[in-house]
C-alpha cells in the first residue's frame, strides 16, 4: 500500500506523519512527474484551496489528477481537501474536481475565532477528535453519498464510493482512525 | 496549552508551504489571491512606502481591513505596533484571522511587547534569532517569521536571521541536560521550551521567512534555508508585473527544490523592484523590539 500526499501548498507534512505511524508507504505530489509511480491513494490536506487549485492548473496537475479520480481512484480529502472534491460550493462559483456529489460550505464557521476543537463520533468507529480550523461543512450530501459524521446537527464527513471527505482535521491530532478507515476503504475491508 | 492557542498553531500550519503578500487595496488583495496567496497582509502601505515616507507608521484604517477582509476568502493578517495592545483588541473586534505585531511600523513600546497569552486571535511575530523566537512563543506567538529589512528588497537579513536561527537550534541539539539549563539562562526563555527545541530540532511553532524577497529564487533560497513558508511585501506590488512575479513567486515556493522549474519560473517576470542595499539604508527595522 502507497499513498500519494498533494503538496503543492498545507499541511501536508502532518499527513505523512500519521501515515507514518501507519507504517503506511508514502511520498509527496508536487508536480506532475511525481504521478508516474504506482500507488493505490491520494490524499488532499488542508491549506488552501484558492492557492491550490490554482497551482493545480499552473503545474500541469489538475488533468491527470482529475482523471485519476474519476476513474475511481481512492482520495481522501480534509478541509480544503473536501472543497477540491466538493461537487458544488455553496457560498462560491469556483469548482475544482467537483468528484463527489456534495454540497460544501467554505468558511462556514466564520474566520479564525470560529475555529474549535470536538469531539464526535465517526462511522462505527466511535468518538475521534475534530479539530476544525476556518472549517467548511458539508450542507448537502446526494446519490449513494454516506453522512459518516456531524457534529450541532452539520455533516462534517462523508463517503461516496471511494471518495472520503472531511471537513475537519484528523491529521493535527494523535488519533490515526479516520486515516485507518481510508486505508480500509482501500483494501475494501470497509 | 490552551485550546485557543492550540488551535491559532494549527492555522499557521495550514499557511505553510504558502505565501503570504502584502495589499493596500481589496483589488490588490483579489489579485494576490488569483495568484495563489495562502493569505494576505492587509496594510495602508507597503514597507517600501512607509520606508519612504518616513514618519510614525500606525495600524491601517479598520474601513481598509474590512474591504479587504470582504473581498476575499482566504486569511486576512494585520499589523500592530510592538507594544500596542490596543491595536491589538481593534484587530480582534475586527475578527482579523492573524495579527503581526510588528517592527515594520513604529514601535509603542521600547520595553515590553504586547502581552499575546490575553488574545483569542493569533499573532505571528518577528524574530532574527532562536532567543528573539522563543521570546516571543513564550508571551504567546503562535508563528515567527524572520526580521529580514522590509521595504529593501534586498534578503541578506532575512538570510542572516534564518541561518542563525537554523545554526542555534543545531546548537541546542547537541547540549547536554545541564547545559541546556546555562541555555535557558542565556537566552532568557522558559527552560520548557529550550527543552522543545533540545528534543525535536525546531520550533514549537510555524517559522516563515520574511523581508526583502523580491523573486522567485529568493522565495526559493529562504525555504532551501529552512524556512516554512514565505511572506512577500513590497516584492510584488513594487514590481513590473505583480500578477505574474506573485504566480511565479507562489510555485516557486511548492517546488523550491527544482532549478529547472525555477529557471523558467524567473523568466520574463518584468521590472523587479529597485531596492535599496542593506548598507544604504539608515534606519534598521530588525532593531526594533528585541
Amino acid at each position: 500500500m502507497k499513498i500519494g500526499v498533494v503538496a503543492v501548498q498545507g499541511a501536508f507534512i502532518e499527513h505523512q506523519r500519521t501515515l507514518n505511524k501507519l507504517n503506511v508507504e508514502n511520498f509527496l505530489i508536487r508536480q506532475k512527474k511525481d504521478l508516474e509511480q504506482p500507488f493505490d491513494g491520494l490524499i488532499f490536506p488542508g491549506g488552501e484551496s484558492t492557492a491550490m487549485g490554482k497551482l493545480f492548473t499552473e503545474l500541469d496537475l489538475f488533468e491527470p489528477l482529475d482523471k485519476l479520480i474519476k476513474s475511481g481512484f481512492p482520495v481522501f480529502g480534509t478541509c480544503a481537501g473536501l472543497i477540491l472534491i466538493a461537487e458544488k460550493l455553496s457560498n462560491d462559483d469556483k469548482k475544482y474536481f467537483a468528484s463527489m456529489p456534495i454540497t460544501v460550505k467554505r468558511n462556514a464557521y466564520g474566520r479564525q475565532l470560529g475555529s474549535f476543537e470536538t469531539k464526535s463520533a465517526f462511522a462505527d468507529i466511535g468518538e475521534v477528535p475534530m479539530v476544525f480550523i476556518r472549517a467548511p461543512y458539508i450542507d448537502e450530501v446526494r446519490g449513494d453519498t454516506k453522512i459518516l459524521a456531524t457534529v450541532d446537527g452539520h455533516i462534517v464527513a462523508a463517503r461516496y464510493h471511494n471518495q472520503l471527505g472531511t471537513a475537519f482535521h484528523p491529521e493535527l491530532t494523535d488519533d490515526v482512525s479516520v486515516h485507518k478507515y481510508f486505508i480500509d476503504m482501500i483494501a475494501k475491508k470497509v | 496549552m490552551s485550546n485557543r492557542y492550540a488551535l491559532n498553531k494549527e492555522l499557521a500550519q495550514m499557511l505553510k508551504g504558502g505565501v503570504i503578500m502584502d495589499v493596500t487595496t481589496p483589488e490588490q488583495a483579489k489579485i494576490a489571491e488569483e495568484a495563489g496567496a495562502c493569505a494576505v497582509m492587509a496594510l495602508e502601505r507597503i514597507p517600501a512606502d512607509i520606508r519612504a515616507a518616513g514618519g510614525v507608521s500606525r495600524m491601517s484604517d479598520p474601513a481598509m481591513i474590512k474591504g479587504i477582509q470582504d473581498a476575499v476568502s482566504i486569511p486576512v493578517m494585520a499589523k500592530v505596533r510592538i507594544g500596542h495592545f490596543v491595536e491589538a483588541q481593534i484587530l480582534q473586534a475586527l475578527e482579523i484571522d492573524y495579527i503581526d505585531e510588528s517592527e515594520v511600523l513604529s514601535p509603542a513600546d521600547d520595553k515590553y511587547h504586547i502581552d499575546k497569552t490575553v488574545f483569542e486571535v493569533p499573532f505571528v511575530c518577528g524574530a532574527k534569532d532562536l532567543g528573539e523566537a522563543l521570546r516571543r512563543i513564550n508571551e504567546g506567538a503562535s508563528m515567527i517569521r524572520t526580521k529580514g529589512e522590509p521595504g529593501t528588497g534586498d534578503v541578506i537579513q532575512a538570510v542572516r536571521h534564518i541561518r542563525m536561527m537554523t545554526s542555534e537550534i543545531r546548537r541546542i541539539q547537541s547540549l547536554t541536560q545541564n547545559e541546556l539549563f546555562q541555555a535557558a539562562k542565556e537566552l532568557m526563555v522558559p527552560y520548557d521550551l529550550i527543552k522543545y527545541v533540545h528534543e525535536n530540532g525546531k520550533l514549537p511553532v510555524v517559522n516563515f521567512a520574511a523581508g526583502g524577497v523580491a523573486t522567485p529564487a529568493d522565495a526559493a533560497l529562504m525555504m532551501q534555508l529552512g524556512a516554512e513558508g514565505v511572506f512577500v511585501g513590497s516584492g510584488i506590488f513594487k514590481s513590473g508585473n505583480p500578477a505574474k512575479r506573485a504566480a511565479a513567486i507562489v510555485q516557486a515556493v511548492t517546488n523550491y527544490n527544482d532549478p529547472a522549474l525555477l529557471a523558467k519560473l524567473s523568466a520574463n517576470l518584468g521590472e523587479a523592484m529597485v531596492g535599496i542595499n542593506e548598507q544604504e539604508i539608515n534606519l534598521l527595522m530588525a532593531e526594533r523590539g528585541k
